[in-house]
């Protein structure tokens, strides 16, 4: 794609064609203004798309064979390792990488930092993505997947800590769902369904905060049923919940510099300068966030060992590993981040958010996989169970890649030429009136 | 945003959370300080009298028609068996709901341990489960409905006995598997279940759960030397209805020492209070940021002091 932006071609970012003054049909904004041949050429050219293959190739008949022969056929069907892989890092990680979305949204929506706003989309859609692939990772782990729907409307269990998980999850990707449409209606031209979803974004981000403050505490709270199987360590009887919480705010906003890093690297052709030129500045911004983020989860942490009175298992082999945990994910990324804010080097930064996102990777494979059942004995997943997770993280890259080469999420959509754009604006002022600020902002940006 | 809409907008945030939540909350809080069914029955089991024989075993198959073993039940080479790194004994799975492991501490003779689901008063398998499978029976059994089981596996997570197994051999009607105290089959029309009708040691004894636990500490006070001082379920973990005796201490029967009196459920309590709590402020707490933030951005902010004054009509409409 870089060479063809570089021989003159440029992909669709506006409703209408500039070369020949119509509009956009639906399938060359799908093939993004490049004539089919111009685009296989292109994805054949790109060396990942084998490796995406290669995977595809492997897994894609894996995951076949698990829906016809049963879980047992690609794990160690462990009666004591309930979780695998596919909650352990598709549900247990996934969630709070994707805390990204309700973080920006109540930092640009809530507290009115509209610097913030071109990176504002990008966070949205990595917290859709990751839910919806958390949920896919669940279909694939589930025994009876299309039983998913029970606790929603057939066979209440509203005792149960995964009841409060799932109706929230539910919920909350319904919200993304919602939030992240905007970029798709613009992309799609229905410009009354984009002013419906301004008109009721505060509503949708503070309903966001709600949902993934208690989700993001259940997950935690999840292992409050296993007192005496997760390792001590990672195991804290009053504050489980807010371990989970708060580490995932570092966790999502780190998320979205280690993509944006990865698309600045790779997709640059996307984006438009407004996103480019602040990306640094939000980096930053982002990176002060996370850092108070980590302090917070370091010393709670901490209050939760010497609450729990767990000094001696410190001195253990466990002990280092779980120093490890808190060296590499945690403090590395603090003194990373405060010279880069204080020297204002955004790629050192970058480097901050890779080692947070990659501890709180390690953090919650630990409480879920490793030092789970630390009493009996270590399990090891079957390889086909790490082939599948890995197909399914493909999956998710593939789709991240298509919705981002597309919807206007790195871009703005240039909505009309100049001199349709008055009768409109004055349409639309009155029906926004009672939406936030950022809608004017917005407006100016487009 | 309006006034109307503000407050709309509260009342549906907490009328969602609180459906889904809050009529859960009341019932785990109520469940601690649930007592059980008074006359509910249970099993004493004695592991001075158990000579490993596995009869239970080939009885329990039977009764819950479970598949053939691989090895037959009067084959004793089970007992050799270890698993990951010799660090196991068997344990129950989808098709063995109770298996017979024998222990041999230093300088005595082999102690065996029939292990199945302890049907626990307040069972953590129960309170995990997210679509209600489980139900604590008045006649003491925690029973599952396998037609519900949407196969989380958060119940094996939860059970401190590591009992319920997965049937993952199953493409389409993979569910948890364990013991169910032989409830529909005897228990309800106050039956013994077939593994204890079938001991020849009479090492399990079927009955009250309130006589069983005075008979446990009789035989202890009448042969103090052949038992250690307590009845393992009488309180570990809000007590359970199958009840251990064992000669030397549990931990060397392959128990957990000390797993605490507390049943699972009131682990989880706290963070479960918590969640009306965030219900309820949150909301508010939010939205006024957000009018503080809008407000500060007003001043000096020609564009955005227009934005409020269409607000203020906004409102009026
Ligand atoms: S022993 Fe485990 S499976 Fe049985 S009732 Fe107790 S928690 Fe449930
Ligand atoms: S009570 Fe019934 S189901 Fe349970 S172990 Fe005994 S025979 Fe098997
Ligand atoms: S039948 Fe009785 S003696 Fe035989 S193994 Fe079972 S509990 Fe022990």
């Amino acid at each position: 794609m870089k060479s063809l932006v570089e021989l003159g071609v440029k992909p669709v970012d506006s409703l209408i064609n500039e070369r020949n003054d119509k509009r956009w049909s639906l399938m060359e904004k799908l093939f993004l203004g490049l004539s089919p041949g111009q685009y296989l050429g292109q994805a054949l050219r790109n060396p990942f798309n084998w490796i995406l293959g290669l995977i595809f190739a492997v897994g894609l008949p894996l995951i076949l064979y698990r829906f016809i022969f049963g879980l047992g056929a690609i794990t160690h069907a462990s009666n004591d390792y309930p979780w695998g892989l596919f909650l352990g890092f598709g549900l247990f990680c996934m969630v709070p990488l994707s805390a990204s979305g309700f973080m920006l949204g109540t930092t640009v929506e809530i507290f009115g930092r509209h610097d913030f706003h071109p990176i504002e989309r990008l966070a949205l859609l990595n917290g859709l993505l990751g839910y919806f692939f958390a949920v896919v990772y669940l279909m694939v782990d589930l025994g009876q997947p299309w039983r998913l729907p029970y606790p929603m409307f057939w066979s209440f269990g509203p005792a149960a800590v995964l009841f409060l998980v799932a109706w929230h999850v539910a919920t909350y990707l319904s919200v993304q769902i919602a939030e992240v449409s905007v970029a798709f209606f613009e992309w799609m031209d229905w410009l009354g369904g984009k002013r419906f979803i301004r008109r009721i974004t505060i509503g949708l981000t503070v309903s966001g905060i709600i949902l993934s403050t208690l989700h993001q505490g259940a997950l935690g709270a999840l292992f409050n049923y296993a007192p005496g199987k997760v390792h001590p360590l990672w195991y804290s009887a009053s504050f489980q919940w807010i371990h989970f919480f708060v580490s995932a705010i570092p966790a999502g906003l780190c998320m979205v510099i280690v993509v944006s890093t990865i698309i600045k690297k790779t997709m640059a052709w996307r984006c438009d300068d407004g996103f480019l030129d602040s990306l640094d500045r939000c980096t930053l911004g982002i990176a002060k966030g996370a850092a108070m983020g980590l302090i917070t989860y370091l010393v709670i942490k901490f209050i939760g060992v010497a609450h729990d009175n767990e000094w001696a298992y410190l001195a253990t082999g466990w002990g280092a590993w779980f120093l490890f945990e808190m060296f590499v994910g945690v403090l590395l990324p603090l003194v990373l981040f405060a010279y880069a804010i204080r020297h204002q080097v955004a790629s050192l930064a970058r480097w901050g958010a890779a080692f947070t996102v990659l501890g709180i990777v390690l953090n919650r494979l630990n409480t879920a996989l490793i030092t789970f059942n630390w009493k009996l004995y270590q399990e090891i997943p079957h390889i086909f169970e790490f082939i599948v997770a890995l197909t399914v993280f493909a999956i998710y890259i593939t789709t991240y890649r298509f919705i981002l080469y597309r919807l206007p999420i790195l871009y703005s959509w240039k909505e009309q030429p100049q001199e349709a754009l008055a009768p409109e604006a004055v349409k639309a002022a009155p029906a926004s009136t009672t939406v936030s600020p950022a809608n004017a902002v917005y407006r100016k940006i487009d | 945003m309006s006034g109307i809409s503000r407050r709309k907008f509260l009342a549906a945030s907490v009328a969602v959370g609180a459906a889904t939540t809050l009529g859960g909350t009341k019932k785990a809080l109520a469940a601690g300080s649930f007592s059980g069914y008074p006359n509910s029955m249970g099993v004493l089991v004695d592991l001075t009298r158990c000579i490993g024989c596995r009869s239970c075993e080939a009885a329990c198959n039977k009764e819950q028609k479970l598949p053939d073993p691989n090895l037959p039940f009067d084959d004793m080479s089970v007992f050799d068996q270890t698993f990951h790194h010799g660090t196991q004994k068997r344990r129950t799975d989808e098709s063995a709901y109770t298996v017979v492991n024998r222990y041999t501490p230093e300088g005595s003779e082999p102690i065996y341990r029939k292990v199945q689901c302890n049907h626990c008063a307040e069972p953590a398998c129960l309170s995990s489960c997210f679509v209600n499978a489980y139900t604590k029976t008045k006649e003491g059994a925690v029973i599952y409905d396998g037609s519900v089981c949407v196969g989380c596996r958060n119940c094996m997570i939860a059970c401190p006995f590591n009992v319920p197994a997965y049937s993952y051999s199953s493409a389409f009607g993979a569910v948890v598997k364990k013991c169910i105290f032989c409830h529909e089959t005897r228990l309800k029309d106050g039956l013994p279940p077939a593994c204890v009708e079938i001991c020849p040691q009479e090492a399990l004894t079927f009955g009250k759960r309130k006589d069983l636990l005075k008979i446990g500490h009789q035989r202890i006070q009448t042969h103090p030397g052949r038992y250690i001082d307590r009845v393992y379920g009488e309180k570990e973990l809000g007590g359970t209805h199958w009840m251990y005796l064992s000669p030397i201490p549990v931990e060397e029967v392959g128990f957990d020492p000390r797993p605490g009196n507390e049943p699972i459920i009131s682990h989880v309590k706290e963070f479960l209070g918590v969640v009306p709590m965030v219900l309820a402020i949150w909301p508010a707490l939010f939205t006024g940021f957000h009018l503080l933030a809008k407000n500060q951005e007003g001043h000096g902010d020609h564009e955005h002091d227009t934005e409020h004054q269409h607000d203020e009509e906004g409102g009026q409409q």
